[in-house]
């Protein structure tokens, strides 16, 4: 009797914990999947990682990140349907090229998948394609910004250090840049290439050819690191007016000792770290705010750098 | 060897069994049920095996087939092409510059682009059957002249490096659906209906199959597949493209015209790199200057695998399928087992190494080479 008894309540629990997990939304198991565009020797989505990997740790979640080896879009939208075949909870995603990424991810959105887009795109592509939200900073606005701000420093023409010319949200910032200046963005716009010794050298030879360039704008560490060291060896490093996107140890450094006006923070902490917060808070409470979030664009300057310092390259 | 020298080893009697199991083949074959166990046992509830998971690593794979036939029978020939990647990107590019940006029919683009990258495949082989430099060489200058117009060419008309709005001007047209649709789709509705296959539980695709019809890159895939196989094995062509890659001045004294084999084995890589390139704009609707990044490699690798010899003379295209085969579904298996994704490369260098050993283990069986 008493083993029947046992063997019932044994039952009991089995059948019963799986529908124990059910009962308050998904539980404890949720997981996001955070799909990114960016090559495997893109160090500024270490950032990304980071972020993703703290918010999963305090809100007691799974997230899982996965990026195309080349940076390859068509690649990243097999990696897109890859996910929503895996039937994650919500898959968090750049929106690096509309035509290519809208039809998975629309077809993520479909199937009942929550998505929330990150970084790349903008407010009005996320809503077209269905995502709850798009978490960034819109990358010709923040071009514009900068521009007008070199504009009123006494800026007139400048050079655009282009190290992902394949991406058309870098164009978009030069273009913004140029256009917040009030010029014509021509031939100021190089394609660097990925290479930090080649990168070097075209910035070099560019500044050789057009000795009265006011301005440099880099779009990241990938070009920012080498352009400094390029700016040493010519000796222009503090004279000319050095902007950059995006930061890193180097970048920091540079607006530390005077080489660089200020760098453009987008803040990916928060573009990686938030969506998960979000994400978590709807799947458990449905709750979700009203708004898309802007991540970017704060200038940093020489003053108020510590924290900057001391998360450089992790966090910040 | 003393008791075979009475019969010509040509003739020499082979058991059923052996003449089944060492084919060129084996290697990939040994590799698919291996790959394929792994993934059963770490991802067997992750979604890799439902009709959606499967159709991801079909299509991922049926992508590397397509490059991997080309390379192969040029590989068989003797010859290297590192430029498909690039002849990818450009391809692409060519349909958005006539289709979109010129406006003219997309069958017109499609077929123009043909022509073009098929004449640059032949160029590719003319100059390598002409001055005898490597392959090698000569196509990585290709590599880089094309990659370099795709990004130029783009940047100098739209001032942009992506061209969208393909499949709108796709709608409506009678040769664009043979690269970009999808065929089955009553079938698949009927089966989900009947409930033979799962449909969508939940958001608006309620009661939908998960998967609407097959895309006709596995059509082409598969089809490409048949074709090579054929032409490699069963016809008088196939025999010419094994003697030009084993033994180029033998195979002339034979009366082979194995310059003209080349330069035909080179336009093939390039139609097969052209079709990967149209399949993959009319899917996504845009094409991008760094589409098609490194797979020559991929290529080249797929190949391998599937037991063909980097000097030439010696392969399969199934083989090659089954290389192509076993790279997609240990990339997006790695995903689905959720593997960090930069390892994927260490996988894929492993699986290379093995898979090379293994098939000069199984060649040296096949040719009786020491």
């Amino acid at each position: 009797m008493k083993s029947a008894m046992k063997k019932l309540m044994l039952t009991a629990a089995v059948i019963a914990s799986p529908l124990m997990v059910s009962a308050d939304g998904h539980g404890d198991n949720l997981t996001y999947i955070l799909v990114s565009h960016a090559p495997d020797s893109d160090s500024w989505w270490n950032t990304v990682k980071n972020g993703v990997a703290l918010a999963g740790e305090q809100m007691g979640v799974t997230v899982e990140y996965r990026n195309p080896p080349t940076g390859d879009l068509a690649d990243m939208a097999r990696i897109i349907e890859q996910a929503a075949a895996a039937q994650p909870d919500g898959i968090i995603t750049t929106l690096a090229d509309f035509d290519v990424l809208s039809g998975p991810i629309r077809a993520a959105v479909d199937q009942g998948i929550d998505v929330i887009i990150m970084n790349s795109g903008t407010p009005d592509q996320a809503r077209e394609v269905g995502a709850l939200m798009y978490v960034g900073q819109p990358e010709y606005d923040a071009g514009f910004a900068a521009g007008q701000r070199a504009a009123g420093d006494g800026v007139g023409s400048f050079l655009c250090v282009n190290h992902y010319i394949s991406s058309p949200s870098s164009t978009e910032r030069c273009q913004g840049f140029a256009d917040g200046l009030g010029i014509d963005l021509g031939n100021q716009m190089i394609d660097a290439g990925q290479d930090p010794a080649e990168i070097k050298n075209r910035v070099l030879a560019y500044l050789n050819t057009n000795p009265d360039t006011d301005a440099v704008l880099t779009l990241g560490p990938t070009s920012a690191d080498p352009t400094i060291l390029a700016l040493q060896e010519n000796g222009m490093a503090g004279d000319i007016y050095f902007g950059t996107f995006d930061l890193g140890e180097n970048i920091v450094a540079g607006i530390k000792d005077g080489t660089i006006q200020w760098g453009i923070d987008q803040q990916p902490f928060l573009q990686a770290y938030l969506p998960v917060v979000v994400l978590a808070n709807y799947d458990r409470y449905g709750v979700l705010p009203g708004n898309n979030i802007n991540s970017g664009p704060g200038f940093v300057t020489a003053s108020g750098l510590e924290k900057v310092e001391e998360f450089a390259g992790e966090f910040r | 060897m003393t008791d075979t020298s009475s019969t010509d080893e040509r003739v020499k009697e082979m058991s059923g069994l052996r003449r089944a199991m060492i084919r060129p083949e084996l290697g990939g074959m040994v590799g698919v049920v291996a790959v394929f166990t792994f993934f059963l046992l770490f991802a067997f509830d992750s979604g890799m095996f439902n009709m959606q998971g499967v159709m991801n690593w079909t299509t991922v794979s049926a992508q590397f087939m397509i490059i991997a036939v080309g390379a192969c029978l040029l590989m068989i020939a003797g010859e290297f092409d590192l430029s498909v990647g690039s002849m990818i990107g450009f391809a692409g590019m060519m349909i958005a510059i006539f289709g979109v940006v010129l406006g003219w029919p997309m069958w017109i683009a499609i077929l123009i682009t043909f022509a073009i990258c098929i004449a640059f495949g032949a160029l590719n082989g003319y100059i390598v059957v002409k001055t005898g430099l490597p392959s090698f060489i000569v196509t990585l200058a290709t590599l880089f002249i094309l990659r370099g117009f795709t990004i130029f060419i783009p940047q100098t008309v739209e001032s942009k490096t992506i061209i969208g709005g393909i499949r709108e001007a796709a709608e409506g047209d009678w040769l664009a659906p043979l690269f970009g649709g999808k065929v089955g789709g009553p079938i698949f509705q009927w089966l989900g209906d009947n409930g033979w296959i799962s449909t969508f539980t939940r958001g608006n695709l309620e009661g939908q199959p998960v998967i609407d019809g097959i895309p006709m890159l596995i059509i082409w895939a598969i089809a490409l597949v048949i074709f090579g196989h054929i032409v490699l094995t069963r016809t008088r062509f196939g025999n010419w493209i094994f003697a030009a890659g084993g033994d180029a001045q033998a195979a002339r004294y034979a009366g082979v015209p194995v310059d003209a084999v080349k330069i035909k084995m080179f336009m093939f890589t390039a139609f097969c790199a052209t079709v990967f390139a149209v399949c993959q704009v009319m899917e996504f609707g845009s094409a991008g200057a760094d589409r098609g990044l490194l797979k020559e490699f991929e290529a080249i690798i797929a190949v391998v695998i599937g037991g063909a010899l980097l000097t030439g003379g010696y392969g399969s295209v199934i083989g090659a399928a089954l290389g192509a085969l076993i790279f997609g579904v240990v990339q997006q298996g790695l995903f689905f087992a959720n593997v960090e994704s930069s390892l994927f490369r260490v996988f894929l260098g492993v699986i290379l190494l093995l898979a090379v050993i293994l098939n000069t283990y199984i060649r040296r069986l096949i040719t009786g080479e020491r």
